[in-house]
């Protein structure tokens, strides 16, 4: 079941040294790289469905297309490595165990994309993971593998290491270039048509740290290797996590389309302590819960979910066993989100703030069956009337959980 | 005014100039900077830095005061940050607080007397997966149980560093 080819070299010594690294393997996709045009890099990545490994699941290759070429002005690559959805570790892997594989990754996706500049937005409280990435970097900067030349490679690329400091929303792609151009990490409007993002101005392509580590294999092996993994529709392989109620949490690379009950009960050996399984997140906060009795016919990939109503999201799987109070969850997600909401939309700021007050209201007792109706019914305040999706899937909580968990709620109002 | 950059910082500060496009994203880098020198981020370092770069004071107020991690008042000497997310509170993370305001005899989101201890709560720190987990100052402490906790409270009280 597990595949390891961003993992690869995750489990030995030292891995994230240079001397280390290219010992086993990194670097090695460049010659093929530089051999190849940057169109040609373009649709050998569109070819092998690469698909973006954040969250969203959109195309690689299709947004690398959004950037003008040639471009009269410079063009970026931005990092996000700012992971942030509860439930979510993966990135912190790769940063932590194989950043060359990452800087490797920047350097055949900024030539594709014909970037001299790429830049890693790492979440603030990576500070351990930014240390980490930074000496990776400076290795590679002596090494001649970053700077006026990429192993003697007429091509030049410089990287930046760029901290958060604590906003979730700044892992919202838009929210993160605000953030990078030193403002308020306030997502932008989305444009009407299809075009790059922007950087002060100028086009850029934002990618998840993931995705990016996944690119040096596709260079190297061709394609139809990286098809190779996973399912039509979904390609390749990923990072899933497991956390929560579950015996052996952690983050393992299988490839799409493995069910998701075998993929618990064998990489993660089940239930903790051999209980029930309640319910799952299947990747991150911002997707339906599914109840414990639903999953059965699931596999991980992203069709598969949708079509089971929730989403694939980064992987990030929140088992809960039957001891859990589904009100209890709710809450900890609205505090979570009351807390994290960048506050430029009204349906927002007040909304989740609101839902989080009545839903304590009723956790405690003191709630009627009208606030329940009133907290159902926000549920479409803040669904499709915002900025980002961030209060959407708000919404999807309060659908999801009241709908499959409907006898905790009532039981808890007058 | 009295707060500027140490050599160390202005050096830095100088250096990070040359690496983005406008120097309005040396916003973040500065505060980070000012925070790692001072432990705090003042009145007086955000008109310096608002000077530096040629924004006014209430702009880096408004993006300093945006992002959780910034202190724009003191905290203690070690600042305890536990994780009350959902993977965390599934694994304990109530108790763990519990154990540590006790201990500690203030609440979440209090500084002792001395200026020694600060317990932040906050939100989910990409460490689900070795939940329940705290981070102080800048180390992470992951896969937490009750002994852990009081062994590592003790060892603070006593100045050590933790692991
Ligand atoms: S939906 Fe919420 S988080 Fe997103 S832009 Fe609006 S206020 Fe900010
Ligand atoms: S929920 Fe605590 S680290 Fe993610």
């Amino acid at each position: 079941m597990i595949q390891k080819i961003v993992s690869k070299n995750f489990d030995i010594a030292d891995s994230h040294t240079l001397k280390v690294a290219q010992a086993n393997g990194r670097y090695t996709s460049l010659d093929t790289l530089f051999s190849m045009s940057a169109k040609e890099v373009v649709n050998e990545v569109g070819k092998s469905g690469l698909r973006g490994k954040g969250g969203g699941g959109a195309s690689a290759g299709d947004k690398w297309n959004l950037i003008p070429n040639p471009s009269d002005k410079p063009t970026y690559l931005i990092i996000n490595a700012d992971e942030s959805e509860p439930g979510t570790f993966k990135d912190r892997q790769i940063l932590e165990f194989d950043p060359h594989l990452l800087i490797e990754g920047i350097i055949c996706s900024s030539y594709a994309i014909n970037a001299h500049h790429a830049y890693i937005y790492i979440r603030g409280e990576y500070v351990f993971w930014a240390k980490r990435m930074q000496e990776a970097i400076d290795e590679a900067y002596a090494a001649g593998i970053l700077g006026a030349k990429i192993l003697d490679h007429d091509y030049a690329l410089d990287i930046t290491l760029h901290r958060g400091a604590g906003a979730y929303i700044c892992g919202e792609k838009t929210a993160l270039l605000e953030s990078l151009e030193g403002k308020r990490g306030h997502p932008r409007l989305k444009p009407k048509g299809k075009e790059p993002e922007w950087f002060y101005g100028c086009p850029a392509v934002v990618n998840n740290v993931e995705t990016i580590a996944s690119v040096p294999y596709i260079i190297k092996e061709g394609y139809e290797a990286y098809r190779a993994f996973g399912t039509k529709q979904s390609p390749g392989t990923m990072l899933f996590g497991m956390s929560g109620h579950v015996e052996h949490p952690g983050i393992y690379e299988i490839p799409f389309g493995v069910g998701m009950l075998d993929f618990i009960n064998q990489v993660g050996k089940g239930v903790k302590d051999g209980r029930k399984l309640k319910a799952i997140i299947p990747g991150g906060s911002s997707c339906a819960v599914l109840r414990g009795d639903e999953i059965e016919d699931i596999t991980l990939d992203y069709e598969s979910l949708k079509q089971h109503g929730s989403s694939l999201g980064t992987g990030g799987m929140i088992l809960m066993d039957d001891t859990v109070f589904m009100p209890s969850v709710v809450k900890n997600l609205f505090e979570f989100y009351h807390h994290e909401s960048c506050g430029q939309c009204t349906p927002c700021r007040e909304g989740v703030g609101w839902s989080d007050k009545l839903m304590g209201k009723i956790l405690d007792g003191h709630g009627t069956k009208k606030d329940l109706d009133t907290l159902i019914s926000l549920s479409d305040v803040l669904n499709g009337k915002t900025i980002c999706v961030f209060a959407p899937s708000v919404a999807f909580i309060i659908d999801s959980y009241i709908s499959k968990f409907k006898d905790e709620f009532y039981s808890l109002v007058k | 005014m009295n707060f500027e950059f140490n050599e160390e910082n202005e050096k830095k500060f100088n250096n990070l100039l040359k690496r983005y496009p406008n120097k309005n994203s040396l916003t973040l880098p500065a505060l980070w900077m000012i925070q790692y020198q001072e432990g705090w981020i003042s009145q007086d370092a955000m008109q310096y830095l608002a000077k530096r770069l040629e924004l006014s004071p209430m702009d880096i107020y408004s993006i300093a005061s945006f992002y959780t991690m910034f202190h724009l008042e003191p905290v203690g000497k070690y600042n305890i940050q536990i994780c009350k997310t959902l993977s965390c509170m599934l694994r304990g993370s109530e108790n763990i607080k519990h154990i540590i305001e006790n201990k500690l005899g203030i609440k979440a989101g209090e500084t002792t007397k001395d200026m020694k201890f600060t317990i932040t709560e906050v939100e989910c720190l990409g460490s689900c997966g070795t939940a329940p987990c705290i981070c102080i100052n800048d180390d992470y402490v992951q896969n937490l149980d009750e002994q852990k906790v009081h062994e590592i409270l003790d060892n603070l009280t006593h100045e050590e560093t933790p692991k």
